[in-house]
This record gives C-alpha cells, structure tokens and sequence, in this order.
C-alpha cells in the first residue's frame, strides 16, 4: 500500500492505489503508531507475567539453571578455558543475558505476524509495528537476569569496568539484530509456515556459531575472527564480556558486526514492506 | 473535490483463490508447483486459462463518491464484495486496481472488540483496544470515564475480561468503539451486540456521529437499521456496484431483485473468523412444513429450523443453538442441540464431518410479526466458536390464530392457542 500524505489544511488526503515494485519505508507512519508499539509491548509483558504462576521467577531460574548446567558440564567436566581466568559460571552468565535477550525477541518477532493475524485483517496500522513491538517484551526477563548477574559478581568479586556504559548500545545492538532477521522470518512466515519449525533450529544452531559457552579467542586468526563477526551476537556477546569482565576489547568485530547489522535491517524493511500488501489476504 | 470525503474509482481487487483455500501455503506447496509450471512450460500447454480460473475478482470497476457528512448505506448478498469494500477502505488490503482518495482520518469498525486480551482487564483492554483503533493515549485517558459508563459495565472494569459475559464483552468493545471519532467511519455491522436496550443506545450513538457532519460508510444485512441510518445506499452484486439510490429504493430493489435469498443464511468462507475454527457455519435456513425454504411461516403451523456446519476437527462438548429474539431485538427463547440431557451424552464427543441440526419449532407458539434468529456454537464454559445474533430475519402470519375474527393486533410475543372452558356458573 502506498499512501500518500499531504496535508491540506484540516484534512489529511489519502490516495490508496495498487501498489507496484518496491515501496518506500515511510518510516514517519511507523513514528505516529509509536502508542501502538508501547502499548503492544506493555500487553505482551502484563499477559507474560500475569499468566505464569511464577512469572518473575521463570525470568531468574530459567537463565540461572542454564548457567548452571553450563558451568558443571563444560566449566568443570570439560574445563573449557575462559578469558582473564573468568570463572566460567560469571563467563558464560554474562554471555547468556544477551544471547538469551536475543534468541526470545527473535522467536517472538517472527511469530508476530502469524500470532497477530486477527490484528492484520482488521485494523490498519503500520505492519511495522507488530513485529517490532516483539522484541520489547524480554527486556523485563533480561533487567531481572541483569539482577542475578549483579549478585554473582559481587560473589566472585569481580569489578565491573566503566565500559559497562557501553551496555545500552550493546542491548540496542542485539535487538535491533533480533529485529532484523525477525523482519525477514516473520514476512515469510505469513507465506510459508514452515518458517516456524526452523527458527528453533537456526536459534540453535545461531547458539553454536556465538561464543556463549567457549571464548571468541579459540577462534585462531585476526583475520578469521573478523569472518566470524559476520554473526552480529558475537560482537555483541564479546561486547558484553568486554563491558563487564574488562576482557579483551572487540573494536573490529564490533564494527564488522554493525555493519552486518545495518544491511540486514535495511533490507530486511524494504522485504517486509515489499510483502505487507498480501499479509491481510494470505495470513 | 473539497466536499468530497471519499471518491472510488474504478476500484478492483482480485484474488487468488488459491490463496483462499489453502491458507497454509508451505514452501513444499510453492515447490511442487513450480515443478508443475516447469513441466507445463516444458510441454508448451497454454496456462493462461488456468491463470484466469484461479482468480476472484471480489470487486471490479467500482465507482463512486461520499459527500462529506453524508451517511451511505452499503447492501448486498454475502460474496457481494462489501467486506471486500471495507476492507480496502480500511486500508487493511491494496486494491488491485484503480484508486480511492480519501479526505480525513478514517476509523474503521469492521469487528468490535479487535486485539481484546482474555487475561486482560476491562480498564486495561480500553487503553489497548482504543491504540489498536488509532486513539491516541491522551484521547483515551480523557474519554475514559464516558467509556466506562457508556459500557455500563463499571464494577468489573478491573476484572480480566475472560471472567465477563459476552454481553458484558461486547457493551465494553462497542463503547471504546463508539468513542473513536474520526472524520470518515466506516462500519460492518457492529450494531448487531449486546440486547435491545444496549442496540438502541449504540444506534442513538451512530445517530450522533451522523449528526455532527461526520462521513459513515455503513455495511448492514439488516435493512431497517440501513432504513433509519442512511438516507442513500449503495447496492452492491458480484463484485459490482448495480445501483445507487436513495435507501428506501435501494432495499426495494435489493429485496425484491432476488439478491437476497429469503429464509436461508449462507455463509461464506470470509464471513467466518478464523477464532471459529473448527466449526464452519455453513447456512441457517428456515423450512415449512412441506420443507420448502421460506422467510414467512404461518402462526399455525410447525417449521424447522436448520443449523448446517461443518467441524473440521473433533470437538468436544459442543452445543449448537438458537436465539430468537423479536423485531425489535427482545429476546424470546435461546435452546441448544443437546439440550436433552441425554442428546448430550451421546454427542459429547463430535468428530469431524458435515452435520445438520434442527429442531421444530411448533404451531401455535409465536405471535404475528417480524422476529431474527441468531446462531451459536460453543463449548459451555470452555470456548465460544461462532456465534451471529442476527443472522436470518422471518415474518410469522397470522392466518388462522386464535382470535383471528377480530381485527386487532395481538400484544405480546407469543400467540398460543389455549384451551378455554366456558361455565355457566348460574
């Protein structure tokens, strides 16, 4: 749909008119329907933790007991080798926040569409909006963790550096990755459910390629290391540890994982606005 | 053009019907006919023809204008294109052809109740719903309390909405609804909730919105709500626009031309919400005794009323039933399929396949006058699948009831035939 937004006087005109070829991101629509965005991200949050029983707690145990397993089957059977001599249940509990941030919003975002069917076929709104009103909702989850993770380094001691301002941007950056690859899934899902059987198994297999359970230093090269950044989590997660643990800084493979970033939600808006015009007929 | 709100061109939309019926397109769908058109191309066999067979157009070559604060009614059989209308004056489809142009916000209400949350409470719901409708935060803050009023549903507004009745559901979807004011409404049929009361205060509120110069595009099977609320309809046939008249004329010519199929309800697959599933209403008909299809029966004489639906999966604990309410929305009876206890057990478990239900309606019961049926299927206390209050409307005639030797008209609803005794007491 391309309409077309002028204002004259006191009335707004709107030409709706087939659309053709790739539409224009009219990002200023999405800006107006900004309420909606809270308000469906408020939704997702109240149903979340009204609805489980122990709702705030699943937020603290379900990270902690990964960490937990973690910890006893590859920190202490397999003695995996941590950055600075870390001990490796802060090491992978730092890593696990945003992997865990991460893998939650890009699960819901890309369910989204298919979840809000009812939404897309009676109301307009900038479809925009439901997808990235997805990823809000694991903040809560990742705030309470970010408690847990307070209470182990106090336990071990561990300073945090100042980086730890970087953090915000860091979270961006794993949303906005979320998002990005949630804008491609959640468009194609409408079309082919099969997508919804395979995210579980890319959020596995995304799992594997990011440094959450070993170092980013096992990765042998200067070289290779900024291939492996391709993946933005590991950028992210290697940001985390830096901001926290003081480990070594990620510069490039940040700068590597951005960039991948941007091209993915650049082209992930323009796909996603591409195949709106069909999500109300075929969703 | 400045007076115009809403001016439709040659305004077309077509679809695939593939992309209707198989609604779980999957990737090895897409790939086995890829494989087929490869083979077609391969072996030069025309496709042009299919191409054509596999579309719909659900509205093609439609033309016209709204004036601005001018109420338009539009009519037309199921499959007509009116939801099709809405739905891309909504904005929530693109047409495939032609252009509309609309002058001012448009608020649309093609279902009351959009995005409502169960665990939710009512005040939280008024806040979601009225974003969903396009109401800005500080709107709903300020029409808050004339919401919860309008709803009449105060001492539960911080209850989840789960716990509600529907009627309390609906009074509380309709008020964050009517509260909306856009310049341009468009509406299908949302009038058609809650009881009598609650209608004529919906129907006051739509008056209103007509009053204060503000445009409404106004769907409706129900012809007198189209009588009172518009003073010009349109009537629409196939995707095409037959006729634009003023409404009087225009519901003539629709009830009269055959466009509309009396005594039967039959719906259609985009009529259905997907919340149904797996129940598939298919129609509601109304027989005689001779079981001819008719939308007049006699006082007198018994009738059938047939509920014919497909489960497209077993369910359990189903009810399938029937509200008769008067004219005016009175309601007279509502009975359900397994009333009969022992109906219920051997039906407990439904499996899937194609059913009818029907029931008797006996001579001698319902006084002259016009009276609407409405439908539901439901799991007591586990789920509602569908349900439409007004889905068929009949005339019962009078001929040969009781007291027919004088003329009067009769009070009351039902019209029986009682045994008097005469004594002579001295």
């Amino acid at each position: 749909m391309k309409p077309r937004t002028a204002s004259q006087g006191e009335a707004d005109t709107i030409v709706l008119r087939p659309a053709r070829g790739w539409a224009g991101l009219n990002l200023r629509d999405l800006w107006k329907y900004r309420e909606l965005i809270y308000f469906l991200t408020w939704r997702d949050i109240k149903v979340r933790y009204k609805q489980a029983l122990l709702g705030v707690a699943w937020a603290v145990l379900q990270p902690i007991l990964t960490m937990v397993i973690f910890s006893v089957i590859l920190g202490y059977l397999l003695n995996v080798p941590t950055d600075n001599g870390v001990p490796y249940p802060v090491f992978s509990f730092v890593a696990l926040l945003p992997w865990q941030l991460f893998a939650n919003a890009l699960q819901r975002t890309s369910a989204s569409l298919v979840g809000n069917a009812n939404l897309l076929t009676k109301v307009y709104f900038p479809r925009l909006v439901i997808p990235v009103s997805a990823v809000g909702a694991g903040l809560v989850d990742f705030a309470i963790s970010f408690l847990v993770l307070i209470g182990l380094m106090l336990f071990y001691q561990i300073q945090p550096t100042w980086n730890i301002l970087w953090l915000p941007l860091l979270v961006l950056l794993a949303l906005l990755t979320a998002v990005a690859v949630g804008l491609w899934l959640s468009a194609l899902n409408v079309q082919y459910r099969d997508v919804q059987h395979m995210v579980p198994f890319v959020i596995q297999a995304w799992f594997y390629a990011s440094p959450v359970v070993y170092s980013a230093s096992i990765i042998p090269s200067a070289r290779w290391q900024l291939v492996y950044a391709l993946n933005p989590m590991a950028g992210v997660i290697q940001g985390f540890r830096w901001a926290l643990l003081g480990t070594q800084a990620p510069d490039a493979s940040l700068a590597v994982s951005s960039a991948v970033v941007a091209v993915l939600l650049v082209s992930g808006l323009f796909f996603f606005k591409r195949m709106e015009r069909t999500f109300a007929d075929i969703v | 053009m400045s007076n115009i709100a809403i001016r439709v061109e040659d305004l077309g939309k077509r679809y695939r019907i593939g992309a209707l019926a198989q609604r779980n397109d999957t990737l090895r769908d897409q790939l086995v006919a890829f494989g087929g058109r490869l083979v077609r191309r391969l072996t030069r066999r025309a496709a042009s023809s299919e191409a054509a067979a596999s579309t719909l157009w659900a509205l093609r070559h439609v033309t016209f204008e709204v004036e601005r604060g001018q109420v338009l009614g539009v009519i037309g059989r199921n499959g007509a294109g009116k939801s099709t209308l809405l739905k891309i004056l909504s904005r929530i489809t693109d047409p495939t052809e032609g252009t509309v142009t609309i002058r001012g916000r448009v608020g649309s209400l093609l279902e009351v109740g959009t995005g409502f949350h169960p665990e939710l409470t009512g005040r939280e719901n008024i806040y979601l719903n009225g974003a969903i409708l396009g109401m800005k935060r500080s709107e709903i803050e300020r029409k808050f309390d004339e919401i919860v009023a309008f709803s009449e549903v105060e001492q539960f507004i911080d209850t989840p909405v789960k716990r509600y009745s529907s009627g309390m559901y609906l009074r509380l979807a309709f008020a964050v609804a009517a509260h909306l004011e856009p310049e341009i409404l468009v509406v299908d049929e949302v009038l058609a909730v809650g009881d009598a009361e609650f209608q004529k205060k919906c129907l006051g509120k739509m008056g209103d919105v007509a009053q204060q110069g503000r445009t409404v595009l106004f769907v409706s099977h129900n012809m007198s709500a189209i009588l009172r609320l518009t003073q010009e309809t349109i009537v629409l046939d196939k995707g095409r626009l037959v006729l634009r008249a003023a409404s009087p004329a225009a519901v003539d010519y629709y009830l009269s031309a055959g466009h509309a199929r009396a005594g039967e309800r039959l719906w259609e697959a985009d009529e259905i919400p997907l919340e149904a599933a797996p129940f598939r209403p298919i129609a509601l008909r109304l027989r005689d005794r001779r079981g001819a299809v008719v939308d007049t029966v006699r006082s007198v004489e018994p009738f059938t009323v047939e509920v014919e639906y497909r489960l497209e999966a077993p369910v359990t604990g189903l009810r399938v039933g029937l509200y008769l309410y008067t004219g005016r929305g009175e309601p007279v009876f509502t009975s359900f399929d397994t009333d009969e206890p022992a109906l219920f057990e051997r039906h407990t478990d439904r499996p899937a396949g194609h059913y009818l239900s029907r029931c008797v309606i006996p001579a001698d019961l319902l006084n002259q006058g016009r009276y609407t049926l409405g439908i539901n299927a439901s799991s007591y206390h586990i789920r509602r699948y569908f349900e439409d209050d007004q889905a068929l409307d009949f005339n019962v005639d009078p001929a040969g009831a009781p007291g027919m030797h004088w003329a009067e008209n009769r009070q009351g609803v039902v019209r029986p035939r009682l045994d008097w005794q005469i004594e002579r007491l001295a």
